[in-house]
């Protein structure tokens, strides 16, 4: 457990010193996981597993990925007078372009794996 | 002896362990209530645990700051969790291979329609330039989705506040709208969800399965790249529009 949190936390780290030393807009983690993934395919080619206890550890932290939006989340309450003010816009912009983000993915992905699989089949 | 009381109160409320305690208690009651309801997308659990502790702050006339000194040590965990997701993805390697292409179109068509529709059905609403701004970021976790919004001229913790709204926003609907469109595949549904809700999708989604986790993942850490990227230069030539 504590192993695999170093394994995170150093990852983490690296990305994060990357993200300042070549000032990339990218954030610090999201480079990390990309690095964790790289080394992840090199060592393994997508066949060999994830160390147990990196998996265990993952698994933990992301079932209850949840829990860790509730303090940003809180952050509201800053805001409400703002929200107050323009609730139309806010709520409308954040409505249309959740579904909308989520309908054009969705319809692209499977239009094209659609494609795909058919060309396979023939 | 209610001095006592009140002495103890001053003292408790200002330390980060109460409110790193209400914290996670806020959220295991969210979690209960969300279980007992069958994990009905609805009863999201951020959302109970957010509206339970504003009515707690409410109540005890705690300023945001105070809370989140004691909360900052589960927002901090946002990073490796973010770094953590490697895993999951590594796990869907062979179908990724295979998949490139088409998931790449699919991430720029849904990452541009989040950022445009909500910059623009915000502004023809009457938005104003900063909450617009801040709006525009709104499909990618927090810490990347704060970055942005301070780089291009937003609010950063208004910014949060909106990636959360999404997050619980296509949390709630993203089945029912699957169902709609008859999305069956279970990684083009997940990659669409961490697409426009990021990690909040993401946890939805692992509650449906390990592969729509894992696509959620994935399309959540593509569009942060993504939008981290463009946003900042996209908006640079829509600012003359929104004036």
């Amino acid at each position: 457990m504590i192993a695999a949190l170093t394994w995170l936390l150093l990852y983490q780290l690296t990305g994060e010193i990357l993200a300042h030393v070549l000032a990339l807009p990218v954030p610090g983690p999201v480079i990390g996981m990309a690095l964790l993934f790289l080394t992840l395919v090199i060592r393994g080619h997508g066949e060999r597993p994830i160390p147990k206890a990196l998996q265990q550890t993952a698994s933990t932290l992301l079932q209850h990925l949840s829990l860790l939006f509730v303090p940003a989340g809180t952050g509201v309450m800053l805001y409400l007078q703002l929200i107050v003010d323009e609730w139309l816009p806010i709520s409308i912009a954040l409505i249309v372009s959740t579904l909308g983000a989520m309908t054009v993915t969705a319809l692209i992905l499977r239009a094209m794996t659609r494609q795909k699989s058919g060309a396979h089949h023939a | 002896m209610p001095e006592r009381i009140t002495q103890t109160w001053v003292y408790l409320s200002a330390t980060p362990l109460f409110w790193l305690t209400m914290t996670l208690v806020a959220y295991q009651i969210a979690h209960w209530i969300y279980r007992r309801c069958g994990a009905h997308p609805i009863a999201n659990p951020v959302l109970i645990a957010v509206v339970l502790l504003l009515v707690l702050l409410t109540l005890t006339g705690t300023p945001y700051d105070t809370y989140f000194s004691g909360a900052q040590f589960v927002h901090f965990l946002l990073g490796p969790a973010t770094v953590a997701l490697a895993i999951p993805l590594y796990g869907q390697f062979q179908r990724l291979v295979g998949l490139a292409g088409p998931l790449l179109i699919a991430l720029v068509g849904g990452s541009l329609t989040a950022m445009l529709s909500a910059v623009f059905v915000g502004h023809w609403l009457g938005g104003s330039l900063p909450t617009l701004l801040s709006l525009a970021p709104k499909s990618v976790t927090t810490p990347i989705a704060m970055g942005i919004a301070e780089r291009i001229g937003g609010h950063p913790s208004l910014a949060a506040v909106m990636v959360i709204a999404t997050g619980i926003l296509g949390a709630i609907t993203a089945q029912t709208l699957f169902r709609w469109l008859k999305i069956k595949d279970d990684a083009v549904g997940g990659f669409a969800l961490g697409v426009a809700a990021h990690g909040i999708g993401t946890a939805r989604a692992f509650q449906v399965s390990e592969t729509m986790g894992a696509f959620a993942a994935l399309g959540m850490g593509l569009n942060g790249l993504l939008t981290a990227v463009s946003l900042p230069s996209l908006m640079q030539w829509l600012k003359p529009l929104l004036q």
